[in-house]
């Protein structure tokens, strides 16, 4: 009989299967692709942020040397490519044809035998503009009399939304002892990833079949736009995402590269790559935040948080481009009232064009989380300050207690489980909670300034239930498809598409512990329309959620077909048959089993009479509710009174994403996503100036953080299973991006709140904190 | 779009000589030493020259030798030969500092003490260091050598007073003596970046504690890498007490004229040259005071 072998299931923090190839240099990026015959697409650029184009001169370009084609928006105007809709119900350029609406606009493509030759002929393309005024902040888009982007819209004004209760929230403000309010900006950032936007585009002209390898984080979803707007037969249009370079929200898109290689390669007959350098893809690809809001909160004098409101307005760009399920125009930001029993809140929205790129990137957070975690965690802080109450005590007091789960929100969410209390004092405890503020207590006394930040977050994550999610109208389920070859080794393929997240790992533990099969022997494929189940992709911390549960379930099919086998070469009723990890027996002859390889072998040699040979299953997961992780993040820094800079001390984590998959992938997100973090709240932001000009353009002005800066990070967890999912786990990939930028600007404005400082905008560049000191008389200059 | 630069024709020197031959024939010609700032800014159209004389192949430009009256540094010395040498971290703790906050390990392996000079960014750290060390810059050009002072050689923002046609060969820093210390501080947005303002203290005590000369170079604190000469004038012959150097540091900033740009606004650079010149100087101080 063979030895059951080490399968490395759930909770094991085996090492990614993926690495070695990643390491090693021997993955397949877009950029590594090269096919025979294969032609460079390269772009002209517009100088202007709103520019009417008086016309285009096309000739020196096309007789340059090595140049195949030259594509304009009026070459696209006949196809209806000139235009395509977005995610959002709104639709994009392509190309222009009247007029450019963001500085960086891609305006004609040009089709050369090289790199070079596509480089040198896009500057003897000549574009005759007529600059317009430009409108840079949306809230002077949406006055009277502003510059209007869109020439198809008579108004700048994009969408007005609300969630909750107007009535209760203001009835339970005028009713409130302590009213705090604050006017936030959360700055635009780019979400950076390593491997920048491109796709290499092949039209076969005999089989009619387009095929095209590009970066996105949901193939399947662009090759259904893609047939719907161009008609080719969805069987015909392959969609391949290789190894992909980090997404973080920002591969959602499609981006007018893609378009245009796909119809060079009609236009030219030849394989056309499109790959993005990091100076053009940071200032046109899509932006993520961009959110001016207001937030206010109720409580009684004692601290019972009662009601929390938020009036906002977000930038969206040119194009209303944001990949949010088609009920949420503003993404879950409805979530606002984080990991707090409230009795009321009310949220609304304006959305507004403005002359940028699109906007509206769920950048490592599920649709405006994000947000709306900063907003809450914030608004709590300023309350605690106010009310002289430990930040602490306050959320410890109006937390939602373990026992009302499942809990519903006054916004209508169902929260699946939580223990809030549990991971903050968790955190409290390993960062010595009380021995900080004596601490800072004698420091403040010394004129030394030391501030301690505490973020206590509530994520919503996993979309989801079909009954509410969909993009485009297709649900949000989770797919996976799990076939067991005659020697039991695995093919599993999911609809979704892991950017870095380690679904080869994960998914394979998840199929260990279910079938008992070493994750050696499993095979993850993702990211082939040809192959892989039909599935929305990977963002918003869905996979671990959906496709993960789908693959628990299509595993849990697999195995009660295997029990039929085995009861069956075990000469045993069905009944009576036990599986343990890995292997069947007969009930009380343990020692006596089949193993699941041996199951799998008979299923193609010897399966019972009447049974269909083979051993497979495939499971489309509509999952019941979202998954609600959370987490306790508390802030150390000192603050330099001289320079201004704050410099974070400590850094302790504790997050709950409920049962562990693998612990070292979940420690990788957080480090990963605190860094995220940690980079938006001290130095990332893309400004602009009056005329749309672009500040932090690239990696030399747009400052993204290293190891040098970055801070320790102590991480620690709680575990509370979610109740609904197969496993009992929870999405992680964003919670720390969405939870820590409060902890950090908490942590700052704790430190400065005895001046008189309520709070700081991100990011916190050291020249505002030191604006501050010098307003209050507090700064040094030695 | 950008990435790829315009054509150039890229030629090779194998001595000073052809060096300075081929830039004076050659048009529009680049020197090409490091390439860690040139090659950037060729790339994102910043600079297109015509020609490029790339002189990594000259014999004898890369070295240290503190053997005569000055410490001579080849132009052709690597940043990272600077970081990882005892004699500059014992005898230079200036250069040392700065040499250690340029960019990243990667450019510091490549970019030279010569290219950093020549560029004349207001953003690059060396200069200030050649200021504060009042340094001597020698040139080769078509009718022979010379030899230029720190002072003088920055023009204005990426302008020296080197011609089109000459090449600087070598930097001559005066010889540490008892009673020297220095230090650079560099405030940045994050490691590797230029600085928001820097600041290059180079000091010289007697056994009193009384400063006998003191250069200041500022990084990013005008359009150009200046040399704050009224906060010089005022240290000399003065006990180095708190108030003495409040005044230096007053004296330094008003000699700053930062540009408000995306590493802060102007008067927090302002600020800042106060703030760090005081604390150079300080740091300095207790450098050459340890060296007594």
């Amino acid at each position: 009989m063979t030895e059951v072998p080490v399968i490395h299931g759930m909770g094991s923090a085996v090492k990614r299967k993926e690495d070695v190839r990643f390491i090693q240099g021997r993955d397949t990026y877009v950029d590594d692709i090269s096919l025979p015959g294969m032609v460079y697409l390269d772009f002209v650029r517009s100088p202007y942020a709103h520019a009417r184009i008086r016309s285009i001169s096309t000739e020196r370009a096309k007789g340059a040397p090595g140049v195949v084609a030259v594509i304009t928006g009026k070459d696209l105007q006949p196809l209806g490519l000139d235009w395509i809709p977005t995610l959002s119900g709104d639709k994009m350029m392509v190309l222009p044809t009247e007029k450019v609406v963001f500085q960086m606009q891609e305006v004609v493509g040009v089709v050369a035998e090289s790199r070079y030759a596509a480089a040198d002929a896009v500057k003897l393309v000549e574009v005759d503009y007529e600059p317009l005024p430009v409108v840079t902040d949306p809230k002077k888009a949406l006055e009277e009399g502003s510059p209007i982007v869109r020439e198809d819209k008579r108004t700048n004004h994009v969408f007005h939304w609300e969630a909750g209760d107007r009535e209760a929230t203001d009835r339970l403000f005028e009713q409130a002892d302590v009213v705090v309010g604050q006017d936030m900006y959360y700055q635009r950032i780019h979400v950076s990833y390593m491997e920048p936007c491109g796709c290499v585009a092949y039209y076969d002209s005999v089989k009619g079949t387009p095929t095209i390898w590009m970066t996105t984080q949901a193939p399947h979803v662009v090759r259904t736009v893609a047939s719907l707007i161009t008609k080719i037969p969805e069987n015909k249009i392959r969609i391949i995402s290789p190894d992909i370079g980090g997404g973080f929200g920002g591969k959602v898109y499609v981006y007018p590269g893609s378009i245009v290689a796909a119809v060079a390669s009609i236009v030219t007959g030849r394989p056309v790559k499109w790959v993005n350098d990091r100076s053009d893809d940071h200032p046109s690809t899509a932006f993520a935040r961009d959110f001016h809001m207001r937030a206010e909160l109720a409580a009684k004098r004692d601290g019972t948080l009662l009601a929390f409101r938020v009036k906002a307005v977000s930038d969206h760009g040119a194009f209303f481009g944001d990949a949010n399920p088609s009920k949420f125009p503003f993404g879950l930001f409805s979530i606002c009232t984080g990991s707090y029993d409230l009795k009321a809140a009310f949220v609304e929205v304006d959305g507004a064009y403005t002359n940028k790129p699109q906007g509206g990137i769920a950048y490592r957070c599920s649709f405006r989380v994000t947000e709306a975690v900063y907003a809450i965690e914030r608004l709590v802080d300023i309350m605690a300050h106010r009310l002289g109450i430990d930040p602490a005590e306050l959320r410890l007091k109006n937390f939602i207690p373990p026992e009302k789960f499942p809990y519903r929100s006054v916004m209508g969410w169902v929260y699946d489980s939580g223990n809030y209390a549990g991971a903050l004092r968790k955190a409290m405890e390993k960062i010595g909670y009380e021995e900080l503020r004596r601490e800072q207590e004698e420091k403040r006394k010394r004129g030394e300034l030391m501030g301690i930040g505490i973020s206590s977050f509530t994520e919503i994550v996993g979309a989801g239930p079909s009954h509410t999610f969909d993009i485009l109208g297709i649900k949000m389920f989770g797919s996976a498809e799990i076939r067991i070859h005659p020697t039991g080794k695995v093919i599993a393929r999911f609809g979704t598409r892991s950017q870095g997240q380690g679904h080869e790992t994960t998914y394979a533990q998840i199929i260990a512990e279910e079938l008992g099969i070493p994750i050696e022997d499993i095979t993850v494929e993702e990211g082939d329309t040809d192959t892989a189940p039909y599935g929305l992709g990977t963002y918003a911390s869905r996979s671990t959620p959906t496709a993960g549960a789908a693959a628990a379930v299509a595993s849990r099919k697999i195995r009660e077909k295997a029990k039929k086998i085995a009861a069956h070469l075990l000469e045993a009723r069905e009944e009576d048959v036990v599986w343990e990890r890995g292997r069947f027996y007969v009930k009380g002859a343990p020692a006596k089993y089949k193993t699941i390889q041996e199951v799998a072998f008979a299923a193609y040699t010897n399966h019972p009479p009447g049974m269909e040979a083979g051993l497979e299953a495939v499971h489309y997961y509509d999952p019941p509710n979202m998954t609600f992780p959370f987490g306790s993040y508390i802030c150390v820094v000192d603050i330099d009174r001289g320079t201004g800079e704050a410099k974070v001390r400590r850094f302790v984590a504790v997050d709950d994403c409920g049962n562990i998959i693998n612990p070292l992938i979940v420690d990788g997100q957080i480090h990963g996503g605190l860094t995220m973090g940690f980079g938006t709240a001290f130095m990332e932001e893309i400004g602009y100036d009056q005329d749309g000009n672009i500040y932090g353009a690239n990696f030399m002005d747009y400052t993204i953080p290293t190891a040098v800066e970055t801070p320790k990070w102590e991480t620690d967890k709680t575990v509370t299973p979610s109740p609904h999912h197969p496993l009992g786990a929870k999405g992680v990939g964003e919670s720390a991006t969405v939870g820590s930028p409060a902890a950090f600007v908490n942590a700052v404005v704790d430190a400065l709140w005895p001046l008189g400082v309520t709070h700081i905008d991100m990011p916190l560049y050291p020249w505002k904190i030191r604006r501050l000191l010098e307003e209050k008389g507090y700064a040094l200059d030695k | 779009m950008f990435v790829i630069p315009d054509r150039f024709s890229y030629t090779v020197a194998h001595s000073v000589e052809e060096a300075v031959e081929l830039l004076h024939t050659l048009e529009d010609s680049k020197v090409l030493a490091g390439g860690q700032s040139l090659i950037p800014f060729m790339k994102l159209g910043y600079a297109s020259p015509k020609s490029l004389v790339d002189i990594n192949r000259i014999p004898n430009l890369d070295y240290l030798d503190d053997s005569g009256e000055s410490l001579k540094i080849g132009a052709l010395t690597r940043i990272s030969r600077l970081c990882d040498s005892e004699l500059v971290a014992k005898d230079y703790p200036l250069i040392h500092d700065a040499a250690l906050q340029i960019a990243d390990p990667l450019v510091r392996n490549l970019g030279t003490f010569g290219g950093n000079v020549c560029h004349a960014d207001m953003g690059d750290d060396l200069p200030a260091v050649c200021l504060a060390m009042n340094a001597e810059m020698v040139a080769s050009g078509p009718s022979g050598q010379r030899v230029l002072a720190a002072k003088d050689f920055f023009v204005d923002r990426f302008t020296t007073l080197l011609a089109s046609d000459e090449l600087l060969t070598e930097v001559r820093i005066p010889k540490n003596r008892r009673g020297c210390g220095g230090a650079y501080l560099k405030l940045e947005r994050r490691v590797g970046d230029y600085a928001i303002v820097g600041v290059a203290a180079q000091l010289e005590v007697d056994g009193d504690g009384v400063c006998r000369s003191v250069g200041i170079g500022l990084t990013s604190a005008s359009t150009k890498p200046i040399k704050a000469s009224e906060a010089e004038s005022w240290l000399v012959g003065k006990s180095l007490s708190d108030e003495v150097l409040d005044k230096a540091s007053t004296l330094a900033m008003n000699t700053s004229n930062p540009l408000s740009d995306i590493r802060g606004p102007a008067e927090y650079k302002k600020a800042m040259v106060k703030v760090l010149t005081h604390r150079a100087l300080k740091l300095a101080y207790k450098r050459a005071r340890g060296g007594l």
